[in-house]
């Protein structure tokens, strides 16, 4: 046998920031060069403004909001984290049965920036989608009745929500493995959380039990934070805690378990 | 190079790997044949450190698997079963991301890139998106991804899998290449004649163990001597043939279905054919084709797997797998009656 010449490899701390940053790039290169990906993420929430703002808005009266699209807006808002997070069981699912995923495990390259530049890309999409979600409320009549700071925090909280989701659909795209199942996977989860809850109307009208469990989720508790971060209403302070202590609950419980699952894949 | 010893994995109760040992010396070409399921991609993966083995150990240059996977990874380049490239990346793009993840700065990424590219013959495709790419482009692509880390060891999972008989031997003469740049390679394989092909030497595995192993002259050696083969003209005479056959020759006739073909090994040649001849004539069984020929690895690997017989019980009639093409014309080096 000749002379083994081991390459070094940083290790630690600087590959997972390099590997992280070269894995996102990777991602978002994929998603910008598949027009229909970057037109189908912008639709959706479009469509949802234009429905409830145009064809429900108008027999749909919430208590508070004299303008309907003022409530309408951060509901769409929370909606579009859930769905831009449940992309990245498409995402993670897509990797995997093509053996893109075992390329990656099988070089030095460090693990953990594999999961990571996943949602990370995931929330840069996110981002793009709730700025233009935003510019088409404008252009629809919403506006923020807050000071700058407040409305600021606001997004944020949706994005964090967004971000804490992507975590959770990884965990699903681990789970489930094939593109088909994780795009299914993902509407089962996501419908109920976003239509049993304060996301389109108040939950305040609807019947006993589903009231609660509307009421409960996070859902309705990140749309509730947003709303009066955004309208001014009230104080806002206990239903942000709420809202961030949902986010990163789930951020902390999906991450974990994500990454203990890609370790035994 | 690489040392494995009792390596062990199940699955639930699928015992997909049952305590294989495998050594394979600087500069040489170890196959792993064996059909499917038969244990070679857990291998290759505990191998490739994409999965932990339950018991036994591998060594990779010295570096075990296991404890020191991190090593292990920056020492081998790994072409698994799917051709593991971005579509929506260009060729080039894939292979500097890969430097890139190696740890290779950019510059030197974009360098080896070129250089991995023109290798493959896909210097002038390697700015366009692999979209556009044939299937064996991205097989080329794919095997060349494992190439930019410039790995002391090759591992490839049945690289020509789903290719064309003409990519195959483009595929082939690459591998020849690598072969003779001094290469480490450890191939699976299910195509017995890729395995001859390419191999110094040939691990057969069939449910999680070695059954053979040897240079594969050795293992055709094992078959004594030379092979008959009689090709029905319709699949419902190949059981026929068989109870014909038996008895004739060095061991027990084999069918393989899909050629509608009966194969046994004879060390007498020109006897067995004679007594064939006279059988089949007396039986009235219509046959299209009668010959002795060299064995191939394929018989070596049906006598070894013991399929001999008891083909008729298989629930695959998928024995003798040429990629893309059923063997329907007898092998190259056959020798007919009459011609």
């Amino acid at each position: 046998m000749g002379a083994v010449i081991i390459r070094p490899r940083s290790r630690g701390v600087r590959s997972f920031f390099t590997d992280t940053l070269l894995l996102t790039r990777r991602n978002l290169l994929l998603t910008a060069r598949t027009p229909e990906l970057v037109v189908f993420a912008a639709i959706m929430p479009i469509m949802f403004v234009l429905l409830f703002r145009y064809v429900f808005g108008g027999s749909i009266n919430v208590p508070g909001y004299s303008n309907y699209v003022d409530y309408l807006m951060p509901g769409i808002m929370v909606q579009t984290a859930l769905f831009g997070g449940s992309s990245s069981a498409v995402g993670v699912a897509d990797d995997l049965s093509k053996g893109v995923t075992d390329r990656f495990r099988s070089l030095p390259t460090n693990r953990a920036s594999i999961l990571a530049a996943r949602t990370l890309a995931d929330l840069v999409r996110l981002g793009y989608t709730m700025g233009l979600l935003i510019a088409i409320g404008l252009l629809v009549g919403f506006r923020f009745h807050n000071a700058l700071l407040p409305v600021l925090a606001g997004v944020g909280i949706a994005l964090l929500f967004g971000y804490a989701c992507s975590w959770l659909f990884t965990l699903v795209g681990l789970m489930v493995r094939n593109v088909e199942s994780a795009t299914l996977a993902g509407f089962l989860l996501t419908f109920p959380l976003v239509f049993a809850a304060s996301t389109f109307t108040s939950t305040k009208f609807m019947p006993h039990g589903l009231r609660a469990f509307a009421n409960a989720q996070p859902v309705t508790q990140v749309a509730n934070a947003l709303r009066d971060l955004t309208h001014g209403t009230g104080s806002a302070g206990p239903a942000a805690l709420h809202a961030i202590v949902w986010s990163v609950g789930i951020l902390i419980a999906a991450a974990t378990l994500a990454t203990w699952k890609f370790r035994k894949i | 190079m690489i040392k494995a010893e009792g390596v062990e994995k199940a699955f639930g109760s699928t015992r997909a790997l049952a305590g294989v040992d495998l050594t394979v010396d600087s500069g040489t070409v170890l196959a792993l044949l064996g059909r499917n399921g038969a244990g070679k991609t857990t291998f290759v993966r505990i191998l490739a450190t994409l999965l932990a083995p339950d018991a036994g150990r591998i060594q990779v240059a010295g570096v075990d698997v296991v404890h020191d996977a991190k090593t292990v990874r920056s020492l081998i380049g790994l072409a698994g079963q799917f051709a593991a490239v971005d579509e929506t990346l260009s060729g080039r793009e894939n292979l500097v991301l890969v430097g890139r993840l190696y740890g290779l700065p950019r510059r030197e990424a974009r360098a080896r890139a070129s250089e991995v590219l023109e290798r493959l013959g896909l210097g002038d495709a390697g700015d366009r998106l692999v979209r556009t790419y044939s299937g064996g482009m991205r097989r080329r692509l794919d095997l060349g991804a494992s190439l930019v880390g410039r790995p002391l060891v090759l591992i490839m999972d049945e690289p020509s899998t789903g290719l064309d008989p003409r990519s195959r031997i483009e595929l082939w003469s690459l591998i020849d290449d690598f072969i003779k740049a001094g290469t480490t390679l450890l191939l699976t394989t299910q195509y017995l004649e890729e395995a001859d092909r390419l191999a110094d030497r040939v691990a057969v595995i069939e449910r999680g163990r070695l059954i053979a192993a040897g240079t594969p002259d050795d293992l055709k050696q094992r078959i004594g001597g030379d092979v008959l083969e009689v090709r029905a003209t319709s699949a419902s005479d190949v059981e026929r043939l068989v109870n014909l056959l038996t008895g004739l020759g060095a061991g027990l006739p084999v069918a393989d279905m899909r050629a509608q073909c009966v194969t046994l090994p004879t060390s007498e040649r020109v006897q067995t054919l004679l007594a064939a001849a006279r059988r089949i004539e007396e039986s009235g069984i219509p046959v299209a084709d009668l010959g002795v020929r060299r064995p191939s690895l394929d018989d070596v690997f049906l006598t070894l797997t013991g399929a001999g017989g008891a083909a008729t019980k298989r629930p695959e009639p998928r024995l003798r797998p040429v990629p893309g093409e059923p063997s329907l014309e007898p092998a190259p080096n056959a020798r007919r009656v009459g011609s």
